[in-house]
């Protein structure tokens, strides 16, 4: 999907948190949504997603999505929240299914459409072999990436996804990433948050910094994540180094300024 | 198990309990006369008993035991917590207060309808405030928390209401019609709450859907197309329509609706929304057996259902959790 947000701002409890921010997603991209913690990452994804009230406007493919029905919006922007709720001890199966919910009737059974759909949504997320478990009985990695499979399943043109690496493992955080390049491949929008930089340098096409509320900078990795954005944004020193296949970024201090602050 | 093997098995078990409840009484009757007086007719004695005393009380059994039940299962679904019950919403102890309000001033002699129309008045008042404050703020935890207040604001004017009582006798009314009962109800009673029961199913049967959405979290569900605001009004709307109604003919009539989600949950495959029916079923189940036991148990001096489902529910509701630790529901 194309998105365009334009002028999106968000005031919480009169206080501005967001904004105004404006940009583009183009249809088979893979964003990554780059800034330290309180910069308004995870508020700008809930206003994308419809989940917060905000000024502005946000279409995708030319369709008004801040207008638009709730259900008609969920079969177009599946959102994965930070948050990792399971409240009851459904299987894996029957959570992935829930991603189904604006696609089908209630209380039906799933068509064989809606069983491949979220089996190939378990299997890009590694989690088919625990398709049977109780999702509570599951580790905090396990869950993460159950739920990720049932946004995957959701089968939306855009997907947002707030810190969805947050807890894996090294070899899940890559496979995580795998798969959504996999789903850009099939033309699906993917917005991911991130805090590891050379996961977001080497699984994104482009990188989108927020400071304060404000786009600081956006492109593509290599000519974003630089050292003076690393300081500025983030008050870091990191070293920086490139082999054939993008940028590694490792946070090696606090820079100057921070640290001075710090004390 | 099966939902469908389940909600048949509960259905047969309310049958049988309903029929349970017209056959038991002080007056003896065989049963083929029982039903006879109930349906044809028959001895003028028999067709009063079965018509007036016993259908009222086993029809009240079903209607408030599946509003109980139905209630706590979509309580604790819409919470995503355990503990949640039908009164917490506020609803059961505001009614409780118009009614003691009725007791109170004196009007309770003067109709049948004097005692569920205070009750209801009273439950109406906590929608008022619920409602306005779930459109002003719209968040689940402020509702809840405004429905504890109103609890305990009702609790304390219900015990104002006891302190001042003009007479013991006033007092003793007061309190025993606390306990709930099923016991002297008339069709009236059944006619009052029937309706207001049956759309309170019907709302709380709309939100199934919302409240297996509700399993990932507020944000999962609105971004999967439930819409909160309208799902907060079913919920708030069904259940104190239910739980009003129940108590204006009842009195409050405890545990059942925390206690029987848990009974017949781990039947199902925990999706909250296929929780309601069976919970309901449940309920009703529950209610009828326990009026019967009331019956049974000291035939002379007849127990409130209401104090029966705590002190049954309460230790078993404790088995359940200890038994239940590892599982964490």
């Amino acid at each position: 999907m194309r998105l365009d947000a334009h002028d999106v701002a968000v005031t919480l409890a009169g206080r501005k948190v967001l904004g105004p921010v404006t940009l583009s997603l183009a249809p088979g991209e893979v964003v990554g949504l780059l800034g330290p913690n309180g910069a308004g990452k995870s508020t700008l994804m809930r206003a994308l997603a419809g989940l917060v009230g905000c000024t502005g406007a946000i279409r995708g493919d030319g369709a008004d999505l801040v207008a638009m029905a709730e259900r008609e919006r969920a079969r177009r922007v599946a959102y994965l929240p930070q948050a990792r709720i399971i409240g009851w001890p459904l299987v894996v199966r029957d959570i992935v299914l829930l991603g189904r919910m604006p696609w089908r009737p209630y209380g039906t059974r799933p068509s064989d459409a809606d069983v491949a759909i979220c089996d190939e949504a378990m299997r890009l997320m590694d989690v088919a072999h625990l398709a049977g478990r109780p999702a509570t009985e599951l580790s905090g990695g396990e869950q993460a990436r159950v739920l990720a499979a049932r946004a995957v399943a959701q089968d939306t043109p855009l997907l947002i996804a707030d810190e969805p690496a947050a807890g894996l493992d090294p070899a899940h955080q890559i496979a995580m990433m795998a798969a959504f390049r996999i789903l850009a491949g099939r033309r699906r929008t993917v917005l991911v948050s991130l805090h590891d930089l050379t996961l977001a340098a080497r699984w994104c096409d482009r990188v989108i910094v927020l400071d304060r509320g404000q786009i600081a900078a956006e492109g593509a990795p290599g000519g974003v994540l630089g050292a003076a954005l690393l300081r500025d944004v983030y008050g870091i020193t990191a070293h920086v180094a490139h082999d054939d296949q993008g940028l590694i970024l490792a946070p090696l201090a606090l820079s100057a300024a921070a640290a001075g602050g710090a004390e | 198990m099966n939902t469908l093997r389940l909600n048949a098995g509960l259905s047969a078990a309310v049958i049988v309990l309903l029929a349970l409840s017209l056959l038991v009484g002080p007056a003896r009757f065989g049963p083929l006369d029982s039903l006879r007086a109930l349906i044809a007719g028959g001895d003028e004695a028999t067709i009063i008993i079965m018509r007036e005393i016993r259908l009222p009380r086993a029809l009240l059994g079903v209607l408030i035991g599946f509003s109980l039940g139905a209630s706590g299962a979509v309580l604790q679904g819409f919470l995503r917590n355990p503990l949640a019950e039908p009164g917490i919403i506020g609803v059961s102890a505001t009614a409780s207060l118009g009614a003691v309000i009725v007791f109170y001033s004196g009007m309770a002699g003067a109709s049948i309808l004097a005692l569920p129309a205070g009750a209801l008045a009273g439950a109406l008042v906590a929608v008022l405030i619920l409602m306005a404050i779930a459109a002003r703020h719209g968040s689940t935890l402020t509702l809840i928390l405004s429905g504890v207040a109103l609890s305990s604001l009702a609790g304390a004017l219900t015990s104002l209401a006891l302190n001042l009582s003009p007479n013991p006798f006033a007092s003793y009314e007061i309190i025993f019609w606390l306990l709930g009962s099923l016991k002297d109800r008339s069709m009236v009673h059944v006619w009052i709450a029937l309706p207001l029961m049956l759309a309170g199913w019907a709302m709380l049967f709309a939100s199934a859907r919302a409240l297996d959405a509700l399993t990932l979290g507020e944000e999962s569900a609105s971004s999967l197309g439930i819409g909160m605001g309208r799902t907060r009004l079913m919920v708030v709307g069904g259940v104190a329509l239910c739980v009003g109604a129940a108590t204006a003919v009842a009195g409050a009539i405890g545990f059942v609706g925390l206690v029987v989600p848990h009974l017949v949950r781990p039947l199902t495959d925990r999706m909250p929304g296929s929780l309601i029916l069976p919970a309901g079923l449940g309920g009703a189940a529950l209610l009828l057996a326990a009026d019967v036991a009331c019956r049974v148990a000291i035939p002379a001096r007849e127990l409130n259902v209401g104090v029966l489902t705590a002190l049954i529910g309460a230790p078993f509701f404790l088995w359940l959790v200890a038994r239940a630790r590892r599982e964490a529901f």
